[in-house]
């Protein structure tokens, strides 16, 4: 055999072997594939010998397996070992809860860094006079050592740093998963090229098996296109544009009205509770009127503005944010008034408390007046007073911190009884009632309850935030909260398999949960600045907790560097906290983010005129094959003014050569001009078509093929 | 391993396996699932190829197709008449296509020709209309559907022939960013 000979036979026996390795991924039909594969071995067989390499089918065999064994094919494949797309936005927020998780994480190794072992039996008890008031839950418990125990712990100082640290921690990760979100997501895009397309061939998921699933699948798709349709006519609707103006702002002004009164319920049932706090006859309501009160605000209040928001007919998505930002700035006025009435409170103990100091001086005195007068001849100093004995100021922080817990109790209780009562009973009533009642209870009213997805995603944004704002005070509440989250998950994953429907607009407030992380640093940064104010400008109590006897809470850091590290380090500090060093950081810091913003928008511009670009070559291509004139004008312009017509683009084909079509495709694994026997129906009757359809032949008159303008000026 | 050795020949599975996705096992066990669905006519024994062909009733009642809008045309789009009577290769064909081993450009391909309900060789406006009335039922008026379908084409037909050709469907499903079945 020739050399040439052999080097061609070589080439052919590789493809060949290459066709064996591809065959599966050929658009043919089985029997056709089986019969090119047997033919392709035996070829390979009969010349791989012919050639000398002896090993032939077995070796490639061996090959083969191998490769499967190291890809993993036989037990697993690729796909199921790449890890899925987390951010795979669906169109259920269920991603947005998984993040809290996390945040429970995180809570918990707070929680254990104060090595608290706290007394979980008596929170349910919780009352002004219960024993908890006194247990490691709260602020009080801890005393105002500087070191203790053995190994010389610094708890005052350690306080302090977690409970601004836990602030400084949540931000980094808040911030964190917004920045990954708007890079993964994109931003809100609406904007996309293949909307229905998308939605019509891509939304069925083939691995439905379950019929009410199915159902459930149906009823989406279909809410799907209805909102895209609604969307359509929208931009071609055209209304009494005065009518619904004046609508809204009547809509707003009730919101307005709502939002006030509630602000002004809570102001007047706080100072009831301050009266309550002068008497002692009280009730279970009586003492835990506030915060029932709120808990209650909080739910009556979304479901009123949601009936108010029918009157503005917006589009649902954005009346979707309408209705969370009201829901937020009720909660935000809610909690702020009852902050202001707890400062009230707050400044009241302080007075009381410089009262009591000069009260127990005076008590020591007796006591040990009292000591030396009925033994008088013992010498040396007395025993301790009883621990029961002593006259306590009025712990302010630990008030504060039992007003959040106790808050934080009743919007547990107020959740766990709203989902048993008005998704269970209801689900109950409209089943059983449903074989006796005038009306069909499950299609009209009441229904089932709907699983309102950002109504719950927002309640707990909420309860983050009242916990940020109480740990501080209540280092217990992190770990009550964290058993909350734990039961109530279950319990609501019990409540809605068992008694709600999907919601029946199935859509997002924003395409990648940045809407409720930028809720969620909000939220961080209210709760924030109660506490820094308190910590900065607030006194200590002067007998209870870590920082009991000091000036303010910060001087405890003051302390710590002055007497446990190095002396540079201090005179470093001071030099740090000059105004005049903290004032030009601040003006850089501001100057840095005009830039990057100014960098951001330059970015985006470039953005669209790529996009722009873009657009414009699809339009092109169009109107090039569909033998039209360019549609742009300017480009009409400029062809009129083209004096030789030959520079036009070369003929082309109907469906002939197009790869710079297929920006997406992966290789050459198919040859798509080729093999696209499976659009004929028979395909037995035919072998693979390998031309292009159609004759070449230049239309009659048009010498030149297609593509062309009108004929050149002479 | 007595019995599976009487269902095919050793160069029988591994043909199969070379022209699948699958594993002899896997190949086996489809067997074991079209023998069930009509144990009757498929034989135990396949080592002469014997051709038998279930119709689609059968194979359109199994769980995995049941509640699948499409499954009439899935089947029908991997028989070899054209009416959805599956033979057993036809029936191991198709489920390699949609297993999630098979690659994205095989399953457009397959996907184009499951939407071509008319068997044209091209997604025409009817085709689409068919495909939305399947996914939505009669929950969408006529004038609606019309409206998306109508939406559709223009979205994504590149020649401007008013039909979505392999090409154009092709261009346009590699962009989604829920392709993924």
């Amino acid at each position: 055999m020739s050399e040439g000979e052999r080097a061609r036979l070589m080439e052919e026996v590789e493809e060949k072997k290459k066709l064996i390795a591809n065959i599966r991924n050929k658009p043919w039909r089985m029997k056709r594939r089986l019969k090119h594969l047997k033919e392709a071995q035996l070829f390979v067989d009969k010349f791989e010998g012919a050639l000398g390499k002896g090993k032939g089918r077995k070796l490639y065999a061996y090959k083969v397996m191998m490769m499967k064994v190291l890809m993993g094919l036989p037990y697993g494949s690729i796909p199921r070992k790449t890890v899925p797309r987390e951010e795979q936005d669906t169109a259920m927020d269920y991603s947005v809860l998984t993040d809290f998780n996390e945040k429970k994480r995180n809570w918990c190794r707070t929680y254990t860094l104060h090595k608290c072992s706290s007394n979980f039996k008596t929170f349910f008890t919780l009352t002004h006079h219960g024993y908890c008031k006194y247990s490691v839950l709260f602020y009080g418990y801890y005393n105002n050592q500087r070191t203790i125990g053995f190994l010389k712990f610094r708890l005052p100082l350690s306080y302090l740093m977690v409970g601004i640290g836990t602030f400084g921690y949540s931000l980094m990760v808040v911030i964190r998963t917004m920045a990954k979100n708007a890079d993964v997501g994109g931003g809100d895009g609406e904007d996309s090229e293949f909307t229905f397309a998308w939605k019509m061939f891509t939304s069925w998921d083939y691995l439905i098996g379950n019929a009410e699933t199915a159902d459930n699948k149906y009823a989406s798709i279909t809410t799907s296109f209805k909102e895209s349709i609604v969307d359509e006519q929208e931009n071609q609707k055209d209304e009494n544009i005065h009518l619904r103006r004046f609508l809204r702002v009547l809509a707003n002004f009730l919101i307005t009205c709502t939002l006030g009164g509630s602000g002004y319920l809570i102001y007047f049932v706080v100072k009831r509770s301050q009266e309550f706090a002068n008497r002692d006859d009280l009730g279970w309501y009586e003492k835990n009127e506030l915060e029932i009160i709120m808990s209650l605000l909080g739910l009556v209040g979304p479901m009123l503005f949601e009936t108010i928001a029918e009157l503005e007919e917006y589009h649902p998505r954005i009346a979707l944010k309408w209705q969370l930002g009201r829901i937020f700035a009720l909660f935000l006025g809610n909690l702020y008034t009852f902050l202001l009435a707890l400062f009230d409170e707050v400044n009241a103990k302080l007075e009381e408390e410089k009262d009591i100091k000069n009260a127990s001086i005076w008590f020591m005195k007796e006591y040990f007046a009292n000591f030396t007068a009925n033994n008088p001849n013992e010498t040396g100093t007395p025993p301790p007073i009883e621990p029961a004995d002593v006259i306590r100021g009025p712990c302010w922080e630990t008030t504060v911190g039992i007003e959040f817990v106790k808050l934080t109790i009743s919007d547990i209780q107020v959740t766990y009884l709203t989902i048993l009562i008005g998704d269970f009973l209801r689900a109950l009533i409209v089943r059983f009632l449903n074989y006796c009642w005038c009306w069909d209870l499950e299609a009209g009213w009441p229904s089932y309850g709907e699983f309102d997805i950002s109504g719950n995603v927002l309640g707990l944004v909420f309860n983050q935030g009242m916990i940020w704002m109480g740990s501080f005070y209540a280092p217990g509440l992190v770990g009550i909260n964290v058993l909350r989250l734990l039961t109530s998950m279950y319990y609501q994953c019990w409540a809605v398999m068992a008694c709600n429907v999907p919601h029946e607009r199935v859509f997002k407030a924003s395409k990648s949960n940045n809407f409720y992380m930028g809720l969620l640093l909000l939220i961080l940064f209210l709760s924030l600045l109660p506490v820094v104010y308190t910590i900065m400008s607030l006194p200590p109590s002067f007998d209870c907790g870590p920082f009991s006897g000091k000036e303010r809470m910060f001087d405890v850091i003051i302390e710590t560097i002055e007497l446990d590290l190095p002396s540079f380090l201090g005179t470093l500090f001071s030099y740090a906290a000059n105004p005049g060093l903290i004032i030009p950081a601040i003006l850089l810091m501001v100057l840095a983010i005009y830039y990057l913003n100014s960098v951001s928008e330059a970015y985006k511009n470039a953005n669209n005129e790529l996009k722009k670009k873009m657009q414009m070559a699809r339009d092109e291509e169009k109107n090039r094959r569909n033998n039209k004139d360019s549609t742009n004008q300017v480009m009409k312009d400029l062809e009129d003014l083209l004096p030789n017509r030959s520079n036009l683009p070369p003929p082309e084909e109907k469906k002939g050569q197009k790869p710079k079509v297929k920006p997406g495709a992966a290789g050459n694994a198919v040859n798509l001009q080729k093999d696209v026997s499976l659009a004929s129906v028979n395909p037995n009757a035919r072998g693979p078509v390998t031309q292009a359809p159609g004759p070449r032949a230049p239309g009659p008159g048009n010498s030149r093929g297609r593509g062309q303008g009108p004929p050149p000026r002479h | 391993m007595g019995s599976k050795h009487t269902t095919f020949r050793d160069d029988q599975l591994d043909e199969y396996q070379d022209c699948t996705f699958f594993t002899s096992k896997e190949i086996l066990r489809l067997h074991g699932r079209f023998r069930d669905l009509a144990p009757n006519i498929v034989p135990m024994d396949y080592t002469n190829n014997p051709d038998i062909t279930l119709p689609s009733s059968v194979i359109t009642a199994m769980p995995e197709l049941k509640e699948n809008p499409f499954r009439h045309s899935i089947v029908e789009a991997f028989s070899e008449d054209g009416k959805g009577n599956l033979s057993f290769n036809d029936f191991v064909d198709m489920f390699s296509v949609l297993s999630e081993m098979a690659p994205l450009d095989l399953k457009i391909i397959y996907a184009f020709k499951i939407y071509d309900f008319n068997r044209d060789g091209f997604l025409c406006e009817k085709d689409v209309e068919e495909t939305v009335h399947r996914l939505t039922g009669e929950e969408l008026r006529p004038e609606e559907r019309r409206l998306v379908s109508q939406r559709v084409m223009e979205e994504a037909d590149l020649d401007g022939d008013w039909k979505l050709s392999l090409i154009d469907f092709e261009n346009m499903i590699s962009k989604a960013p829920d392709f993924i079945r």
